[in-house]
């Protein structure tokens, strides 16, 4: 029932939320602002024009990114999927850009691209796209034989298997892929304004920070999970209406 | 050969076969160091049943996949209307044994998934797919997606999809082991009328002994791996004695028995 899930939603947000406000109350420390100051601030970060302005830098590197890492990611996470060679010959990689430590590769980053934003939406890919990678070719690796063998029973060609049955069975798994590989986008959007050049966001965070303007850090922090939130939600409105079936559980038996 | 219509009937009426619609020649197959079929050679008749029939695992699935097309024996060769098979054709329709549904698609797109695959235009699949539907008594539940329905229900869909595609021959994976009683004594008396009416090929894959003799014209009976055909019986008398008879109709015990006696010396 979306109703009920919908209330549970707004009662956890409620819970968070003044979690927040009495813990920034006691305080529990002089720089973590109660949750009504922080969204005082994002209310003056936001008729002030300075939220907007933010955002136009930060949405650049992180959509060109997660466009990429979404498209390129499924694209080739199908193929290793498919083919064992593509899998031998490109797994290592993703696996390793997963478990890579991506501060200590930022340097490298910006010796190789500079500072702009050719180098920010490498860092929004490596941490967005081995996840969507690994999660595709893993569902599409896992897809039930019976099924595929049904397919070319009836017929189906190649083409006709990946795209009625391979894709199908496998878009649970790649959907959760994207959801954590845009997670990680949007840490990687920041990170890298964080520790590249301070722009956008990460700009009002460091900031605010160094003259101590604690609640337009926090009301900056929220903003952007706030945005991801809403994007993953809309991710899965997309999931829902381009897979009906998926939210109608699997039987393999 | 004679091939005029009244002469062909003569014949089958007289038990003797006419053409294979499939036959088998000296097939072998390996899964690695796993030896599931060897030499087999087996001629399937037009237009009968026949069964086969072994203990679980001595390579009824194996033989049913090959003929389909879907696995490569290791050695010796498939024959369909005296065309060598090298793959899936739209002379075969299969009946998976773990049905193979799609779970994302409703009953009535699996039905129709067949003919989906071969381009008919989809009102007209769909009109085909609910008469089918009709008939293996699942109306009403086009709608409804395969995690809906009990195994029984599945696997009449899995029926229903086989059927939909009008082929030749019917490669039936154990289609009745999830139906219950009733059920699959009301399919056996289908399937009797569909083998009298249609001119179709049934390779019937069972492990009951009564539903093999019942409904078969000839009966395989398959060795533990690796797997050959150590009998083949041809139930003959009692076919035409109207279904509430045959199960009470000598033959039809004695052939049960002796089934049973070849058979038991595997299960002990
Ligand atoms: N893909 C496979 N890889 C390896 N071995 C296999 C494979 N498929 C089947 N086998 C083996 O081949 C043998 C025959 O299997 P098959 O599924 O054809 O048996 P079956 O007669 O259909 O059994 P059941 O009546 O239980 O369905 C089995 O011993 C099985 O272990
Ligand atoms: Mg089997």
């Amino acid at each position: 029932m979306p109703n009920r899930s919908l209330v549970l939603k707004v009662l956890s947000a409620v819970i968070v939320f003044s979690a927040w406000e009495i813990a920034g109350r006691i305080p529990v420390s002089y720089a973590f602002p109660t949750f009504l100051e922080s969204m005082n601030a994002l209310v003056h970060m936001t008729i002030d024009g300075r939220l907007f302005s933010a955002y136009a830098e930060t949405l650049q590197p992180l959509a060109v990114g997660i466009a990429i890492s979404a498209t390129l990611g499924i694209a080739l996470g199908l193929w290793i999927g498919l083919s064992s060679w593509f899998d031998w010959l490109f797994s290592p990689i993703f696996i390793v850009m997963q478990a890579a430590p991506l501060a200590a590769l930022i340097p490298l980053l910006v010796m190789a691209y500079g500072i702009g934003l050719t180098s920010k939406v490498f860092v929004v890919c490596i941490m967005a796209m081995p996840v969507i990678v690994l999660n595709t070719a893993g569902a599409v690796r896992n897809t039930p034989t019976s099924l595929t063998e049904m397919g070319r029973s009836f017929l189906a060609s190649d083409y006709e298997v990946i795209l009625k049955i391979i894709i199908p069975a496998a878009s649970p798994v790649i959907f959760s892929g994207l959801r954590l590989g845009i997670s990680a986008g949007f840490i990687g959007a920041i990170l890298s304004e964080l520790k590249i050049t301070p722009t956008g966001i990460g700009d009002i965070i460091t900031y605010s920070r160094s003259i101590a303007d604690y609640p337009s850090m926090y009301a900056a922090i929220f903003s952007i999970i706030f945005l991801a939130v809403l994007f993953l939600n809309l991710l899965e409105k997309i999931e829902a209406t381009l897979f009906a079936g998926n939210v109608r559980g699997y039987v393999s038996d | 050969m004679d091939m005029s219509p009244t002469r062909k009937n003569v014949v089958e009426a007289s038990g003797f076969k006419v053409e294979n619609a499939v036959s088998t020649r000296k097939i072998s197959k390996n899964y690695g160091p796993v030896e599931a079929l060897r030499n087999l050679s087996l001629d399937f008749p037009k237009g009968q049943l026949t069964s086969l029939l072994g203990p679980s695992g001595c390579g009824k699935t194996t033989l049913l996949k090959i003929i389909a097309g879907l696995l490569e024996p290791t050695s010796g060769e498939v024959e369909v209307n005296g065309r060598a098979v090298t793959g899936p054709g739209p002379d075969r329709a299969f009946v998976f044994q773990d049905f193979a549904l799609l779970p994302w698609a409703s009953v009535l797109r699996n039905v129709a998934f067949g003919l989906e695959l071969r381009g008919v235009a989809k009102s007209e699949r769909e009109a085909v797919a609910e008469k089918y539907i009709r008939d293996v008594g699942l109306a009403g539940f086009e709608k409804n997606y395969p995690h809906e329905l009990s195994g029984g229900m599945r696997q009449r869909v899995g029926l229903a999809r086989a059927l939909a595609v009008d082929s030749e021959v019917l490669l039936m994976d154990e289609p009745f082991s999830a139906v219950d009683e009733q059920t699959r004594r009301k399919f056996q008396e289908d399937l009797l009328n569909l083998v009298q009416t249609e001119n179709k090929t049934f390779i019937f894959v069972t492990h009951s002994i009564e539903e093999a003799v019942y409904v078969s014209d000839q009966i395989a009976i398959l060795l533990p791996r690796p797997s050959r055909v150590s009998e083949i019986i041809r139930p003959a008398g009692f076919r035409s004695k109207g279904a509430e008879n045959i199960r009470r109709d000598l033959e039809y015990l004695d052939i049960v028995d002796r089934i049973w006696a070849s058979l038991r010396t595997y299960v002990e």
